[in-house]
C-alpha cells in the first residue's frame, strides 16, 4: 500500500492503453490505476472517458458507483474490517466501534498521521474465523480489540 | 522425500498457514530432512486450520490447528511418520466430519495441488468433458437437465434449462459467464472451490461452452478475495499450457478461452444482470428482463450466468451421468448441497451433503453448537436476505421449497449461528442498512425504503410508538416486496420480517435497554 506512485498523466496514459484491447476495459484500468496510484484520481477520469469514447458524466458516474475505487488517497495502511451477520454473531460490531472510538476515528477516515485508514467491508468468506478483518490486503481471521491496536500501532511505525 | 500438505485457502492463511509454511521449512532445514510441502486448498474442516497433512503409507495423517510455535513439537513427535501428537486427529479421510458427507463438487478439495493440471487429470479431472465430446452438444445438455441441477447462487433455477435456452438463441456469438461474486455474509464455498479445485471449474466452463457453442467464458470475482485470484490466475495458465484451454482442447475442435474479471466491493453486483453491466465496464445497476441474459447478455450475446458450485458440478454430472446426480437429495432439490455453517458454532466448516438434513441436524450435530456455549437463539440461512430461524422450526429439511414454506430461502448455503446474546432488533436494523449501502439506486422501494427502514427501526429500538412503527415496518417490508425490481429490495424483508415474527420480544424492549449489543 505504501508502494503508490505520485500521479503521472503519461504513465496514467500508458495505463489505460494497455487495457484497450480488452472487451469492457473499464473496471481493468481503473483497479490497474488504483494499483499505480493508491486510489483514482480525478485527472484520470476525462482522460479514461476520451479512450474509451463515452461523455465524461458517464466515466464519472462508473467510478463513483464502486466501492473499491477511492478518489482520495488512504492512509499508508488500509484495516478493512467485516461488519457482515456472521462476524457481528461474534461480537464485531462492538468490537469495531470500540476500536474506531479509541483511534477518535470514523468509518472510512483516516488517522491525522496519514498513517491507517479503516474501511467496514460486507463479509470476506471467513466467516468460520468470525470476526474477521483484512490489513493491507492480508487476512486475519478470529481478530480481537488487542489485535487490532496492535495493527494501529504497527501501521504508526511503517 | 515427504508430502506435506499446507492449505493455501484464505481462512488457512487468515489463521497463520503462511507462518506456519515457513515455521515447517525453516525446522526441517535445520533438522536437515527433506520435505515436499504442497499448498492443498482445505478439506472444510476449517475449525482445525491451519490443518497440516502428511503423507504416510498408512494414508494422510492430519494435525491442526497448528501455530508457527507447535511446529518444533510436531518433528519431536515425529509427525513426519503420523507420529502421536496432541493436535493429531488421525487419519484424515477417516475423520467423523466426513461420515455423513457426500462429496460430490468438493471431491478433490483439500486432496489435490489445486494448481496442477495433471493431479487434477490423475484424480478424474477431465472425463467429464471427454464425455461430452463424444455424446456431443444435446446430450450434454440433457445430462445436465436429466441432473436435476439447480443454480446454487440462490435462485434455484434449471441449470440445463438455462443452457438450452442459449443454446438454442440464433447468434454469431455466445458467452459463458461464471458468477464468483459470492458476496452473501455466511458463504464461502466459491472461494474454497476456486482456491482447493479451480480446475473443476474450469472444465465446468469448458463443458458449457462445448454445450452451448461458446468460444469466451468470464469468471467475475469479488475483490474480497485476492488469494483465489492469485491461485484461479495461476490455474489458467497451467490449464493453458496443458492444453487443455485455448485452441483445438484436448485435440477437439472447441476453442475456449477464459478470462478473470475483478469486481470493485459492490453487493448488487452479484445479481447477473448488474454482474454484466459491470463486466461491460458500466454501473452495476440491474437490468429490467426481458430480455433474459440468456437471450440478451454480455454485449448482448446469449449469455450463460452461472453460479461457481453449479458450472463447478458439471464435470461430475458428465462422467459419472446425470441420474447418479439426480439420486442423491429429496424432492425438487437433488444432488448435493455444499453447507457452509458458520458464525458463532464450534466446527464451523463446509459440509457437503445430499439435500434434505434438519437446520438441528446441521447446527447442532455437525456444528456442534455455539461455539460460546451459550444456546443458539437464532440461525441465519442464505445470506443477508434469509431468514432468521428459530430454534423452534429446526426440523426444516433443507431443500429449496421447505425453506420457501417456512418463508425462507436456502441461497447459496449459508448459515450464520447466533446465540442467545444476539438482539434481533438490532440484526433486523442492520439487514435494511445493508440494503440501503447496497442498493443500485434504480426503485424507490427499495433505495428510500431501505432508509425508512432502519429509522423505523431505530424508533422502535428507542420504544417511539413502538405498535405503530411496528405496523409502519410492515407495510414497508410489504412495499419493498412488491416493488422492487430484484432480490435486494424484494428480499431484504425476509430478515426484518423474520425477526418480527419469531422474537417479537426484540422489539417491545423499554428505551434504555436499547442500545447497540
Ligand atoms: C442482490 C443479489 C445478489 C446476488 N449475488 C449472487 C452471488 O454473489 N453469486 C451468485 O452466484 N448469484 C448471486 N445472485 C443470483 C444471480 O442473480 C443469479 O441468479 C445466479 O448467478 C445464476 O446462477 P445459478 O443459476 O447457477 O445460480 C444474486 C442475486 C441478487 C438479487
Ligand atoms: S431492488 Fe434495489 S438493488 Fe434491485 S434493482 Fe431495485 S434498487 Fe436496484
Ligand atoms: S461475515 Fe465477516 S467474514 Fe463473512
Amino acid at each position: 500500500m505504501s508502494a503508490a506512485a505520485p500521479w503521472d498523466a503519461a504513465r496514467a496514459r500508458e495505463i489505460i492503453s494497455a487495457h484497450l484491447g480488452l472487451e469492457g476495459p473499464a473496471l481493468p484500468i481503473l483497479h490497474a490505476l488504483k494499483k499505480e496510484f493508491g486510489y483514482v484520481p480525478e485527472a484520470a477520469v476525462p482522460q479514461m472517458a476520451d479512450a474509451l469514447n463515452i461523455s465524461r458524466a458517464e466515466m464519472h458516474g462508473v467510478v463513483t458507483f464502486y466501492h473499491d475505487f477511492n478518489r482520495e488517497p488512504h492512509g499508508r495502511h488500509v484495516l478493512k474490517i467485516c461488519r457482515a451477520e456472521s462476524c457481528q454473531s461474534m461480537g464485531a460490531e462492538k468490537m469495531a466501534l470500540d476500536f474506531l472510538a479509541r483511534l477518535k476515528l470514523e468509518w472510512g477516515k483516516t488517522t491525522p498521521d496519514g498513517s491507517l485508514t479503516v474501511e467496514a467491508v460486507y463479509c470476506l468468506g471467513l466467516c468460520s474465523h468470525s470476526p474477521s478483518a483484512m490489513y493491507d490486503g492480508e487476512p486475519i481471521g478470529r481478530v480481537d480489540g488487542a489485535m487490532l491496536d496492535e495493527l494501529a500501532q504497527e501501521a504508526k511505525s511503517a | 522425500m515427504t508430502k506435506i500438505y499446507i492449505p493455501r485457502d484464505m481462512a488457512a492463511i487468515a489463521m497463520g498457514a503462511k507462518r506456519v509454511v515457513a515455521a515447517v521449512q525453516k525446522e526441517a532445514a535445520s533438522r536437515g530432512i527433506n520435505i515436499e510441502i504442497i499448498r492443498n486448498g482445505s478439506r472444510g474442516m476449517l475449525w482445525l486450520e491451519p490443518l497440516i497433512e502428511v503423507e504416510t503409507p498408512a494414508g494422510r495423517i492430519g494435525y491442526g490447528p497448528v501455530k508457527p510455535g507447535d511446529v518444533g513439537s510436531l518433528f519431536d513427535a515425529g509427525f513426519l511418520s503420523g507420529g502421536a501428537h496432541p493436535l493429531g486427529i488421525g487419519k484424515v479421510e477417516e475423520h467423523p466430519y466426513f461420515a455423513r458427507q457426500r462429496r460430490v463438487t468438493f471431491q478433490r478439495c483439500g486432496v489435490i495441488d489445486p494448481v496442477s493440471c495433471a493431479e487434477y487429470i490423475a484424480h478424474g479431472g477431465y472425463k467429464g468433458l471427454d464425455r461430452a465430446f463424444q455424446i456431443g452438444p444435446e446430450a450434454t445438455i440433457a445430462e445436465i437437465a436429466a441432473s436435476g441441477l439447480r443454480g446454487r447462487g440462490g435462485a434455484g433455477f434449471p441449470t440445463g434449462v438455462k443452457w438450452k435456452t442459449v443454446a438454442d438463441c440464433p447468434a454469431d456469438k455466445r458467452y459463458v459467464v461464471v458468477n464468483a461474486d459470492e458476496g452473501d455474509s455466511g458463504t464461502f464455498a466459491d472461494r474454497m472451490i476456486m482456491e482447493g479445485d479451480p480446475f473443476s471449474l474450469i472444465e465446468g466452463m469448458t463443458i458449457c461452452a462445448f454445450a452451448i457453442g461458446s468460444d469466451k467464458g468470464y469468471v467475475y470475482l469479488r475483490s474480497e478475495y485476492p488469494v483465489v485470484a492469485e491461485i484461479f490466475n495461476e490455474s489458467l495458465a497451467a490449464a493453458k499450457a496443458a492444453g487443455v484451454l485455448g485452441k483445438n482442447i484436448r485435440g477437439s475442435n472447441l476453442s475456449f478461452d477464459i478470462e478473470l474479471r475483478i469486481g470493485a466491493g459492490a453487493y448488487v453486483c452479484g445479481e447477473e444482470t448488474s454482474l454484466l453491466e459491470s463486466l461491460e465496464g458500466k454501473r452495476g445497476i440491474v437490468r429490467a428482463k426481458p430480455p433474459l441474459p440468456a437471450h440478451a447478455g454480455l454485449f448482448g450475446k446469449p449469455t450463460v450466468v452461472n453460479n461457481v458450485l453449479s458450472m463447478a458440478t458439471a464435470p461430475m454430472i458428465l462422467a459419472d451421468g446425470g441420474a447418479a446426480y439426480h439420486a442423491l437429495g429429496m424432492d425438487r432439490s437433488r444432488g448435493t448441497i455444499p453447507l457452509q455453517i458458520a458464525g458463532n458454532v464450534k466446527y464451523a466448516g463446509l459440509c457437503e451433503v445430499p439435500f434434505g438434513l434438519t437446520l438441528d441436524e446441521i447446527v447442532n450435530d455437525i456444528g456442534g453448537g455455539t461455539l460460546s456455549g451459550r444456546p443458539v437463539r437464532a440461525v441465519q440461512v442464505g445470506g443477508p436476505l434469509g431468514a432468521y430461524l428459530p430454534v423452534s422450526l429446526f426440523d426444516t429439511r433443507f431443500d429449496y421449497e421447505a425453506y420457501v414454506k417456512v418463508d425462507s430461502l436456502i441461497g447459496h448455503g449459508g448459515l450464520v449461528v447466533f446465540d442467545d446474546t444476539v438482539d434481533m432488533s438490532w440484526m433486523a436494523r442492520f439487514g435494511m442498512e445493508f440494503c440501503a449501502i447496497e442498493s443500485c439506486g434504480k426503485c424507490t422501494p427499495c433505495r428510500i425504503g431501505s432508509t425508512r427502514g432502519v429509522e423505523t427501526i431505530d424508533k422502535i429500538r428507542a420504544g417511539e410508538n413502538a405498535a405503530a412503527n411496528i405496523e409502519l415496518l410492515k407495510d414497508l417490508c410489504n412495499t419493498m416486496k412488491f416493488g422492487s425490481l430484484c432480490a435486494l429490495g424484494g428480499f431484504a424483508p425476509y430478515p426484518v420480517e423474520s425477526a418480527l415474527r419469531h422474537f417479537p420480544e426484540d422489539f417491545q424492549k423499554p428505551a434504555l435497554e436499547a442500545a447497540a449489543e
